[in-house]
């Protein structure tokens, strides 16, 4: 009985620890992304080569505007508070500075919704839904586009989810691949051809390994465009290389899985 | 116990990798053609020939006519020669991959001929050089004078490689020569490479000829001509010349069209104003009526497997295209838009079909899947028709007459090239005008 009650103790105890251990959620604290990446935004989308980039600038100065006047509608920031910004605080110095603003702000002038968000967090869903609003505009002028939208969402959730790059980052490495990647128009476009390719990366996103994860249906007899397909993918990843990668970060993405699929571009 | 948390161990710690693999998923891509660098191919010193080919000269036009169809694809951009760092016949031993790359290359074709005993040998490689390996390489042995083919099956596999589908340079263009003023055109058979060149005329232009077609094995044309003034459905054998007409109709037979097993012809035969699609089998004469209507069925064609007939009728009071099954039952009409649609070609892949449409006094050359679906329109000018498909189903071939002006001046017919996705449009150059082109089959199949 005694001894069954321990077996059953030591499981139980060890059950826990280990999902303490390998669950990511219980481990990572809430997503709270830091200031800087608002910036990153604004600089990575006058980089990227999405065709509407002039449009996409005028938005995006709009929307400056807009936040400059619901900046100037709080109580202003001291001086020291904003010499903080320009460095990336800790994790824990962040929380220390919300709570701080929190106290400075004045409670009957503020809205109940800008009390809710930091200012940071504000101008990232601001940025994020224009940004996601072009790329909606741009997509509808070619008369394709909810899917590619609703895809480049489903990654960003996948990603958000595994904390490995942000919005803007993934919009600035996709768009980088997309200069590269010379589609073969010869594909039928009624096939399935997705090509997954894992790559392994150094710190200055030049590839240690790429790896095609349906290796055997390169040599499958019947599977040529699939051949032809995952040719000039790899093509594109070695002629774009070094990869535009975060500066910081290196353990989340020195691993990462690129998914081409061209049947947008076939169907076009 | 130690089993159950080992296990335990092994999907938990499965699970965190699966939450921390960064995905991206890449959905677009440019359309920039493939940069490629056609080396000239290297003349073995031991070549001798009797012939008047000048064997010295023979690797570099080898390598520009594979740079010229490279370039009519749009698929691809062939680099610049100045540019080449590698003497041919060292690259062909093995390219320096990061030198060929400076000029940002992508892929590399290197090759070497020789001539002996009269037989020319002419091998190339194709190499990936963002890989740094070889994609493919291959060997051909025929007569000198045949280099040009050569240089088409070169191109022709090498597409195949980078594409993923068949080339179509070894294939020939037959259509209508026309010369002469418009009221007095002079219109004669023409046969040509698909590049236009080493043009030949197949009829000497006293009768009036329409619409070509190959056979499935390109030995064979079935037209229209004239024959007492009645437009009667002809044969011709291209190699020996020798011409009949097709069945004895007792009136006017016209579009005629090619089963895709070669053994019957299918056409119109119009009596009393009313036309109707018949075939007749090539070796036992047997002519079988297909259609059965009081309106004006025509244009047919094939598809591929040869189970359905596409063809055009005004059944419904306008011109549209229909299809139905090879013995002619199950008739469905497949077009339902604004304007009227004729000459339906199925493509050789099957899915498709192209069509010539007339709205508001302009024409268009568009295509559409076999059932009707998915319309798109590729070109609009004053006036086009009679699509045909390259055998790979990538491209179409028409053509394009400009208007005269008052005094009946400034008529040309020129043949046109397209892509089904609607880019890369290009002149074809003719000797002539020309009209009514229709692509061969692949001649090395």
């Amino acid at each position: 009985m005694i001894k069954s009650l321990i077996y059953s103790i030591s499981f139980h105890v060890l059950i826990i620890l280990l999902t303490i251990l390998s669950l990511p959620f219980m481990l990572r604290e809430p997503i709270d992304l830091p200031p800087i990446v608002s910036v990153e935004l604004i600089e990575i989308t006058d980089k990227t080569s999405i065709p509407f980039a002039p449009k996409a600038r005028k938005v995006i100065e709009k929307v400056k505007e807009e936040e400059k006047r619901v900046v100037s509608e709080q109580a202003p920031p001291s001086l020291k508070e904003k010499e903080k910004l320009d460095r990336i605080p800790m994790p824990d110095e962040n929380k220390e500075k919300q709570k701080r603003v929190e106290k400075k702000q004045n409670p009957e002038e503020v809205k109940p919704e800008i009390r809710q968000s930091s200012e940071f967090e504000k101008k990232e869903i601001i940025d994020t839904n224009q940004i996601a609003a072009l790329i909606d505009k741009a997509k509808e002028e070619q008369a394709l586009t909810k899917k590619d939208s609703s895809k480049v969402t489903q990654s960003s959730v996948k990603n958000s989810f595994a904390t490995g790059l942000t919005l803007s980052q993934e919009d600035a490495l996709r768009a980088q691949i997309f200069g590269c990647w010379s589609v073969p128009l010869g594909l039928p476009y009624d096939e399935n051809l997705l090509v997954r390719i894992k790559l392994k990366l150094k710190k200055d996103g030049t590839i240690l390994k790429s790896e095609i994860l349906d290796h055997e249906r390169m040599n499958t007899p019947g599977q040529k465009f699939y051949k032809i397909l995952a040719e000039s993918a790899l093509r594109a990843i070695r002629i774009c290389q070094p990869l535009k990668v975060p500066p910081t970060g290196y353990e989340k993405w020195k691993e990462m899985q690129l998914n081409f699929d061209p049947t947008e571009m076939i169907k076009g | 116990m130690i089993r159950v948390i080992l296990i335990l161990l092994f999907f938990l710690t499965q699970t965190n990798k699966a939450f921390s693999l960064i995905e991206v998923d890449i959905t677009r891509g440019n359309l920039d053609p493939l940069p490629i660098a056609v080396s000239p191919l290297h003349v073995d010193p031991n070549s001798k020939t009797g012939s008047n080919i000048k064997v010295k000269e023979l690797g570099e036009k080898i390598s520009e006519i594979v740079e010229k169809n490279f370039k009519s694809t749009g698929l691809f951009n062939p680099l610049k020669k100045d540019a080449f760092v590698q003497k041919p016949d060292i690259a062909h031993l093995k390219p320096r991959f990061e030198d060929w790359r400076l000029i940002k290359a992508q892929a590399l074709v290197t090759g070497k001929l020789l001539i002996k005993d009269e037989k020319l040998k002419i091998e190339f490689r194709l190499w990936d050089l963002t890989a740094s390996k070889e994609m493919i390489a291959l060997a051909f042995t025929t007569t000198p004078s045949n280099w040009r083919r050569v240089a088409h099956i070169i191109s022709d596999k090498i597409y195949e490689r980078l594409t993923g589908e068949e080339g179509y340079f070894d294939t020939r263009i037959i259509y209508v020569s026309e010369e002469g003023p418009k009221n007095n055109r002079i219109k004669k058979l023409a046969i040509m490479d698909q590049d236009g060149a080493k043009t030949k005329y197949l009829t000497l232009g006293n009768e009036l000829v329409l619409t070509p077609r190959f056979n499935p094995t390109n030995q064979l044309v079935t037209y229209l001509s004239y024959f007492r003034n009645l437009p009667r459905v002809y044969l011709l054998d291209i190699e020996t010349g020798v011409q009949e007409v097709v069945g004895n109709f007792p009136g006017m037979t016209f579009a005629p069209r090619f089963s895709p097993d070669g053994k019957k012809i299918i056409m119109s035969f119009a009596k009393d104003g009313n036309s109707d699609i018949y075939t007749m089998d090539l070796e036992t004469r047997v002519v079988e009526r297909i259609t059965e209507d009081t309106s004006i069925d025509t244009s047919p064609s094939y598809s591929p497997d040869g189970k359905y007939i596409c063809f055009n009728s005004d059944r419904s009071g306008l011109q549209q295209i229909y299809v139905m099954k090879s013995d002619g039952s199950d008739v469905k009409r497949i077009t339902f838009g604004k304007g009227l649609y004729g000459t339906p070609v199925w493509s050789p892949r099957g899915d498709l079909i192209a069509f010539t449409k007339v709205r508001k006094g302009r024409f268009y050359i568009g295509v559409m899947r076999a059932d009707g679906t998915g319309e798109r329109l590729l070109t609009e000018n004053y006036y086009q028709e009679a699509p045909s498909w390259s055998p790979n189903g990538r491209v179409l071939i028409f053509y394009r007459e400009t208007k005269s002006n008052s005094k009946g001046e400034g008529h040309s017919a020129k043949l046109w090239s397209i892509d089904i996705t609607g880019y890369n449009e290009r002149k074809i150059k003719t000797e002539t005008d020309a009209s009514d082109p229709s692509w061969s089959s692949l001649l090395s199949k």
